[in-house]
Formats: structure tokens, sequence, C-alpha cells
């Protein structure tokens, strides 16, 4: 008898009520997120132990993950192949003014379709949403000739015009997201301040804007992010004359022998490399860490889901 | 200041009124509330319909050109074009066989890693959704490669085989695929295990979206079907798919266009790549054709989709521009 119960209670306690409550539900389900968990960061967590071997833990087939003692020449060689400093303010130059100027454009236009009609506004949208769509592929080449007639290559105008028309990387992104903001924002409020004698102007600068501060936060965060990860435009645009870290890495193993120098005891090993992509990826990862709740709540509240 | 703007209020060109806007001297338009939101909306929305204009819908259309025409860039005149008619086409699909590889390539991945990107964020988002503990830490974790992915770290990860998972590798899994199945669909098969990270890695911003989508749910329906005594599994299909229906859209278009844009893309770094935009015998004309090839190829993919998964237009319009 008094087994039975205590059978009852433990298989309860297992599978629970009804089952997704279970003690082996939860289990399997904290297991899973644990593995991929895991496998997200295990790449990273592999270039950093790589990154910190010497030649011999590398060559050494008893040392397959850990390096036997950390090892900092790496970071050392792969600071000054990438002549850090010089390229990280590139990087950043090239990164952040598109990416400010780029959400405030956003935002501007994201107002206009949210509060205005308008003739044509909804031919307008659907361009916008086009652009998103068209690859930039196709349109880089012609944009090449005219910034090339334009004698805007390898200067920053380059990236940063697009970015000034709202053209820029994912910019139609970010005009539906404060489009979907300003949309949802009480009409109530603009009346009051139109019958207090506001113009449209004022009260987009003191009404709209402050209070859709979280969304240009988000926005300039991931205007900020795609800019830096992006490669190949900026790589088409710039050319040599202005490499960003990014480009530094691509051609990472010509820039080691012409700034270190190639002697035959010299030559750029894995984790060299690893070092110097640590070394890129690392901003990035500073700001993800410093500010990462308003990466993800941001897509939440942005609501670029749509309903 | 004031004789600036009275100047620039009152000239031949544009007289502003309180009541009209005179034009050139003759064409009057009265300004109605509803012209006057026309002007400020447009004021808005200017630059960008500028830029569009200029940034976007010309060089579509100069492309377009571009791809008939075989286009030579000299040091003095500048560029020069003849046009050629339909000569690149003919020697892209005639000739050119590591292009058509990479297309070939391109949509094999397309269709097998946009359903796989799918399913592992959406199965990953309901994870998340249940009462967890800790459940910030892992939507940091399941988000962080989204900003750290770019086409040369892409590259280096996978020089090092780090995309990977080391156990699946050591199973000789990718053999036994390449010995049983048909060449063509073992291939993008093997790379799915060789790049099971790297995908994964795509999928942040998906599992945020899902997330979004499933809060955003209405609870009680869930109590509705417990009463009627649901399972979870019917639940799921009964209740919860139907309901992502328009993210599952929206996510596989950001997933579609995230894949063919990706600088590691090798359809786009053999586009730019010297042997096609800055050779002589190709040059810019053949380069616009095979990205206007490209485009099409994922026009087609796109059209498929909203085939698939989309309802009809209207909803769509709706989708993307939110509530009316």
């Amino acid at each position: 008898m008094n087994k039975s119960i205590n059978y009852s209670k433990i298989k309860r306690k297992i599978l629970g009520f009804k089952f997704t409550d279970g003690l082996l539900y939860r289990s399997i389900l904290y297991f899973l997120l644990i593995i991929i968990g895991f496998v997200y960061i295990f790449p990273i967590l592999n270039m950093i132990s790589y990154s910190f071997q010497s030649l011999e833990d590398l060559l050494n087939p008893m040392v397959s993950k850990l390096p036997t003692a950390l090892y900092f020449d790496n970071y050392s060689k792969a600071f000054t192949t990438l002549k850090y400093f010089k390229t990280l303010s590139n990087s950043l130059l090239v990164t952040l003014l598109p990416a400010i100027v780029q959400t405030f454009v956003a935002s501007l236009v994201g107002y206009g379709f949210a509060k205005f009609i308008f003739p044509l506004k909804k031919m307008w949208m659907a361009f916008l949403i086009a652009t998103y769509v068209i690859p930039p592929q196709i349109t880089m080449i012609p944009r090449y000739v005219l910034f090339n007639d334009m004698g805007i290559l390898a200067k920053i105008w380059a990236i940063l015009l697009p970015a000034t028309f709202g053209q820029g990387v994912n910019s139609a992104i970010f005009v539906l997201i404060f489009y979907q903001f300003y949309k949802l924002l009480p009409k109530v409020l603009d009346e009051a301040a139109e019958i207090d004698g506001a113009s449209k102007f004022y009260i987009y600068f003191k009404i709209a804007i402050p209070l859709s501060i979280p969304t240009f936060i988000t926005a300039f965060l991931f205007s900020f992010v795609w800019y830096w990860n992006e490669t190949y435009i900026s790589g088409l645009f710039l050319g040599d004359s202005f490499k960003t870290l990014q480009m530094m890495l691509a051609s990472f193993v010509s820039e080691y022998t012409s700034s270190i120098g190639g002697g035959q005891a010299d030559y750029v090993n894995e984790a060299i490399k690893m070092a110097a992509t640590i070394l890129i990826i690392l901003p990035m990862l500073i700001v993800y860490f410093v500010l990462q709740r308003w990466f993800i709540e941001g897509i939440d509240k942005a609501g670029i889901t749509g309903e | 200041m004031k004789k600036i703007k009275s100047f620039l209020l009152n000239n031949w060109l544009v007289k502003v009124n309180k009541k009209e806007i005179i034009l050139f001297n003759k064409l009057k338009i009265n300004l109605t509330s509803r012209v006057r939101e026309a002007i400020i909306g447009y004021v808005f929305i200017g630059i960008w319909v500028i830029g569009f204009m200029w940034l976007s819908a010309y060089p579509l259309l100069a492309s377009l050109k571009y791809s008939f025409e075989k286009v030579t860039i000299t040091g003095g005149a500048g560029i020069v074009s003849n046009s050629i008619g339909f000569k690149n086409y003919i020697s892209i699909f005639t000739q050119d066989i590591e292009f058509l590889r990479y297309v070939q390539d391109f949509v094999m991945e397309l269709i097998l890693y946009t359903p796989v990107i799918l399913v592992i964020s959406m199965l990953l988002a309901i994870m998340l959704n249940q009462k967890i503990k800790f459940r910030g830490f892992f939507r940091m974790i399941f988000f962080l490669p989204v900003v750290i992915v770019s086409g040369p770290v892409i590259n280096e990860l996978l020089n090092q085989d780090l995309g990977s998972i080391p156990l699946v590798m050591d199973m000789n899994l990718v053999e036994t695929l390449g010995n049983t199945l048909p060449k063509f669909f073992a291939e993008p098969l093997a790379s799915l295990f060789e790049e099971i990270v790297i995908i994964l890695w795509f999928s942040g911003v998906q599992i945020v979206l899902f997330l979004a989508g499933l809060q955003k749910m209405d609870k009680e329906i869930y109590e509705a079907a417990d009463i009627d005594g649901a399972s979870a599994w019917e639940k799921f299909w009964k209740i919860t798919l139907p309901s992502l229906k328009s993210i599952i859209f929206v996510t596989s278009i950001y997933t579609v266009v995230m894949l063919a844009t990706f600088s590691n893309n090798n359809i786009i770094k053999y586009i730019q790549s010297s042997n096609v935009m800055f050779n002589s015998e190709k040059g810019f004309g053949y380069a616009s054709a095979l990205a206007w090839i490209y485009f099409m190829v994922i026009i087609i993919v796109l059209v498929f989709l909203a085939f698939l998964l989309g309802n009809k237009k209207e909803d769509k319009v709706k989708k993307w521009g939110g509530k009316k």
C-alpha cells in the first residue's frame, strides 16, 4: 500500500501532471539548451584556445585543444600586422558615421510614411520593400561607375552617401522599424500639440524623437553591427587605400609577409590568424556584452514581425 | 534670415501665400489641408525618394543596360560602351561553367539551409519560450553570433574546420552519406553537417523573431485547449504553427535574402573577382549580366516562397506594413 503511493508520487514528479511540467521534460529541455548553447560558443572557445598556442603546441600532436602555456606572442604579431589602432579607427570611421546618419534618416522617412497621407504612398512603400530584396551586387557596378565619376571612390563619402539617402546596408529594414514604431504612437499626442500651435516638424523633433529613443538605440546598434560586418561593398568602394579590419583579415597572409617579413622561421601560422580574428571580433563582443539588452529586446519591441 | 525666407517663399518660381502656392507665376495650387499634408509628407520622405531614384532605381536600370553592352573603361575617355545584344547572356549560359556551378550550388544551399534554419530557430524559440531559468542567458548566447558573423571571420572558421561539431565528424557520417546517396544530393547534405555551426550561427535573428511572435500569442487559446484535453503535440500543430504562419513567411524571406547577400557567397565573390569585373575581356557588362541572372534566381526563389507560405497579396502588405 505504502509502496504504491510512493511509486505514483515519484512518477508524478518525473512525468508531471501533463508531462510538460515533469522533471523528465525539464531535464531534457535544459540538456538540449546547454548542448546547443555549447555548440554555439564552441568555435569561439576553440578560436581563443588556438590563439594562445605557440608553434610547438601547434605542431605537437599531443596538444589538440588547450595550449600548454599562454603564449601572447601571437597577439602581438597579429597586432602589428593589422596595424590595429590605425585600422580600428578606420573601421570605426566607416562604421559609426554611416550608422548614425542611416539611423536618423530612417527615422525621418519612417515618420513620413507613418504619419502622413500623400499621393503614391503605397507605391513608395512597395519600392522600399523592393530595395531590401534587390541584391546589392546588381546596383554595385553602376554605383561604382557613378562614384568613380564623382571622384569619391576610396573616400568615406562612398559609404556615407548611400547611407545619407536611405540606401545603405539594410536601410529598408530600419525605415520599416521606425514606421512600425511611429504608427503605434497615439494620434492624440499630435493633435494636442497641434492645438497648442506646434508645427509638424516641431512635433517630430520634440515629441516623436524623444519617445523613440529606444528604437533609435536599437536601430543604431544593428546598423553599426551590419556596417561592421559588411565587407564586399566597402571592399569595392574603399579599395586598398582605406582598409578596415575585416579587409585586413581577408588579406591577412600578404599583410603579414609585408609587415613582419617572411623569413623561413617566421611564416603565418594558424594561431596568429586566430589571434587576428579574435582581435577583430573583440570590439563587437564588448559592445554586445555591454548592450545586449538593447539588441534582443529591441527586436521584440520594434516589432518587425508585424501583426 | 527673414529676407532669405521671404525670397525663398516669394520668387518667380514659387510663391507661397497662406491659401495657395503659385508655381512659375501660372500654376495655382490651393493649399487645402490635404495638399499641406502631402507636401509635409514628401518633405519627410523626400531624401529617401531622391536616394531611391538616384542610387537604387537608376543603378538597377543602368546595370540592365550594361548587361547588353560591352563596357570598357579607358583612361582618357572614361567609360565606353557598345551594344552587343544578348551576347553576354549567351556566353554565360554556354561557356561560363564556373558561374553556372556556383548558381547550382547556391540554389541547393538555399533549398537545404532555409528549412533547416527555420526549423532550428523555431524549435529553439519554443524551447526558450518555456518557463526556464537563465532564459536571458541562453537568449544572449543564441544571439551572440549575429554581431560577429562577417565574410572573413566565417572564412577563417571554415578554414580551421571549426564550423562543425567534432563528434559528428568523427563518426564518418559524411563518408557514409557519400557512399549511400546520389552525389548531387549527398554533397550538399555533407556540407550541411560540415557547416552545422555556421547554420546555427545564422539563425540568431530568426530565433528572436520567432520568440517575439510566440510571446505575443494569446495564452487563453492554450488554456481553452488544455480544458479540451489537447496534448502538447496537438497544441503545437493546431495552434502554435498556424498562428506563426506570418512570421514564418517573414523569417524565410529574411533568411533567403541574408544567404543571398552574405559576403562569403561564392557568386558575389566571383562577380567581384578580378577575372570578371576588372577583366578587359568581360568587364562591367558581363558582370552586370551575371548580377541580373543572380537577381532573377533570387526573385524566383522569393516568388516561390511567397506562393508556398504567403497569403494573399493584401495580407503581405499588412505584414510588412503593420496595422492599418
